[in-house]
């Protein structure tokens, strides 16, 4: 079953200080893409290929200026329901910048719920928070900490133990373990595959690591420019990209083991 | 011994909330001249800090130990007037973020050539040598682009014209911190090329502080790993990242995905990153280690060479390195 269906999408932004009033820098171009029931969906590209913009479409923070989703088989109305907004949940890059720092762990979490009735489990909420947080890994003493005093990593368990809160269906992660150290790293992202396992989530993974795209993604999709240059199955994409610009990133990437240059 | 930087001993306490806080502890590495040296390590493992030792320029009430010789001048010690003659001509420092390291109501020209005026360069042999170095880190039509102010510069430029900056008066050690974090893959690429060659060229050493293993990997001829404030192993880069004789080395190692073929997803290390204000005893990374025994719980293994050119502050050495 698709998830998500995305088609003709155009975002575009006023430029400013021209002398044109209405020129518009397009963001994103024409964009069209899917995303099936339990599957991760990477869009790969360079900062200024409109992949974030992309991510602000789906979860709705941003409205587009032409093209149509639909999520589920039905359309996804500008103005979102409640019950739309849940169903589609956002993790971002800097865990710190995203999380209240005034509001301790549990209350962030508790808040989703507040936001959102319907989700919200029956049970004690010092119970309810602390299952939430073990969910990802987390130990139930956080649910008194304040943001600040956790690690990076930390921080962005608790960002995806609040997305995780809502039971979302659709997962858009932008950048989500790019500002996280290398062992903590596989610690989210092995988190990331046991929840679309268990949880039968599907998700849109957005990413300018190629290595790491290559080890979560079923497809993937490259945008150069706001343009969708390539997209496919994993495999086929990285053995035998067809597009230049998906072969000029994958050659610019470095790899580990070619140690020895000169 | 042609060690243009020598590090023993090195030890920097910070005041923090609860009484001083040791965030390097006992570093001891050398830069010989002419060689990159990487500092690797994650976040809190203090190589920024390492690096702010060199060049002198660490956060009020710092208080350090040990000796930083440089080409026979201790840092530590030489004083404020000594460091700062140093600074910019003998031993200079790029950047990660050149928009915030680059003055922006000033033009790229001026800031480039700051090093030489200030020692006196008259004005006409600065403006053709920032011409010249402009060129060198290819910035296309350097004599116009000199006049353009960062914020007309991309990301990728002006991580050049930071390097030219860098470059201009000469150094023979170049501090290099996180300098193609920021940059996208492609230009990446391209500057961290840009810099071995000039580097080459200068016959400068390099002192490069990541925590990028894949630019480690292709920049550095020795490494230094570092964790919670002490050296975990240091040998050449190709045999630590080859073979590390530290299990901390090994799970970073695991950790980094290849791009080209598909990997699996690393067996994740327990918990997260030891940070100096609460080092665990011991040994810094025992609650972590799979190797872990009680002498570990206990006693801090300082670095010993197991090997020819290899040291390693891990009880257990042999076992990871068999």
């Amino acid at each position: 079953m698709t998830v998500l269906a995305v088609e003709g999408l155009r975002v575009t932004f006023p430029v400013r200080g021209s002398l044109l009033r209405r020129a518009r820098f397009t963001a994103v171009d024409d964009a069209a893409f899917t995303v099936g029931e339990n599957e991760i969906v990477a869009v790969v590209g360079e900062s200024g290929s409109g992949k974030t913009t992309l991510a602000r479409c789906v979860v709705g923070l941003r409205r587009p200026d032409a093209g149509a989703m639909t999520f589920e088989g039905a359309p996804l109305p500008a103005r979102r329901p409640p019950e739309l907004k849940r169903a589609i949940q956002m993790v971002f890059q800097d865990p710190r910048s995203s999380l209240n720092p005034r509001m301790k762990v549990g209350a962030i979490i508790e808040e989703a719920w507040l936001t959102h009735p319907s989700v919200a489990p029956p049970g004690p909420r010092a119970d309810t928070v602390e299952a939430a947080l073990a969910g990802v890994g987390l130990d139930g003493e956080a649910a008194d900490r304040y943001p600040a005093q956790l690690s990076g990593g930390q921080c962005q368990r608790v960002s995806l133990a609040r997305a995780l809160a809502l039971s979302p269906r659709l997962l858009v992660c932008d950048e989500a373990v790019s500002a996280l150290d290398v062992s903590v790293q596989s610690q989210v992202l092995r988190l990331l595959v046991e929840l679309r396992e268990t949880r039968r989530l599907s998700m849109l993974f957005i990413s300018h690591d190629l290595g790491v795209v290559h080890q979560i993604a079923d497809r993937v999709v490259v945008m150069r420019a706001g343009r969708i240059v390539e997209q496919g199955p994993a495999g086929t994409v990285f053995a035998d990209p067809r597009h230049e610009y998906t072969r000029a990133l994958l050659d610019a990437a470095l790899e580990l083991n070619d140690i020895g240059m000169t | 011994m042609n060690d243009l930087l020598r590090i023993t001993g090195l030890s920097v306490d910070l005041p923090g909330q609860g009484g001083p806080v040791r965030v390097i502890d006992e570093v001891s590495f050398d830069v010989p001249a002419g060689v990159t040296v990487g500092l690797i390590g994650e976040t809190g493992s203090g190589k920024t800090m390492i690096a702010m030792s060199v060049i002198g320029l660490l956060p009020e009430g710092a208080a350090v130990g040990g000796s930083i010789s440089f080409a026979g001048t201790d840092l530590v010690t030489c004083g404020p007037e000594r460091l700062r003659a140093l600074r910019g001509h003998e031993i200079s420092m790029i950047f990660q973020d050149p928009m915030a390291s680059l003055n922006p109501t000033q033009r790229i020209g001026r800031q480039v050539g700051e090093v030489l005026r200030r020692s006196g360069v008259p004005r006409a042999e600065v403006r053709d040598r920032v011409v010249e170095m402009l060129d060198r880190v290819g910035v296309p039509d350097p004599a116009r682009r000199a006049r353009d102010y960062p914020h007309e510069f991309s990301g990728g430029l002006r991580q050049r014209a930071m390097i030219a900056m860098a470059m201009i008066a000469h150094p023979s050690l170049v501090l290099a911190d996180e300098p193609t974090t920021a940059l996208d893959v492609t230009v990446q690429a391209r500057v961290l090329g840009l810099l071995r060659k000039l580097q080459v060229e200068e016959g400068a050493a390099m002192l490069l502080v990541s925590h990028d293993l894949r630019v480690m990997s292709h920049v550095a001829q020795d490494l230094v790993v570092l964790y919670a404030g002490r050296v975990a192993e240091r040998g050449s880069a190709a045999s630590v990242l080859g073979r590390p004789a530290h299990p901390y080395t090994r799970a970073l190692v695991r950790s980094v995905p290849a791009v080209r073929t598909r990997t699996a997803i690393a067996d994740p290390l327990p918990g997260t990153a030891a940070v100096p204000a609460r080092r665990p005893s011991g040994c810094a990374f025992h609650p972590r280690c799979p190797l872990a025994t009680g002498r570990c719980r206990s006693e801090i293994p300082r670095p010993r060479e197991v090997a020819p050119g290899r040291w390693s502050a891990c009880h257990e050495a042999e076992k990871v390195l068999s």
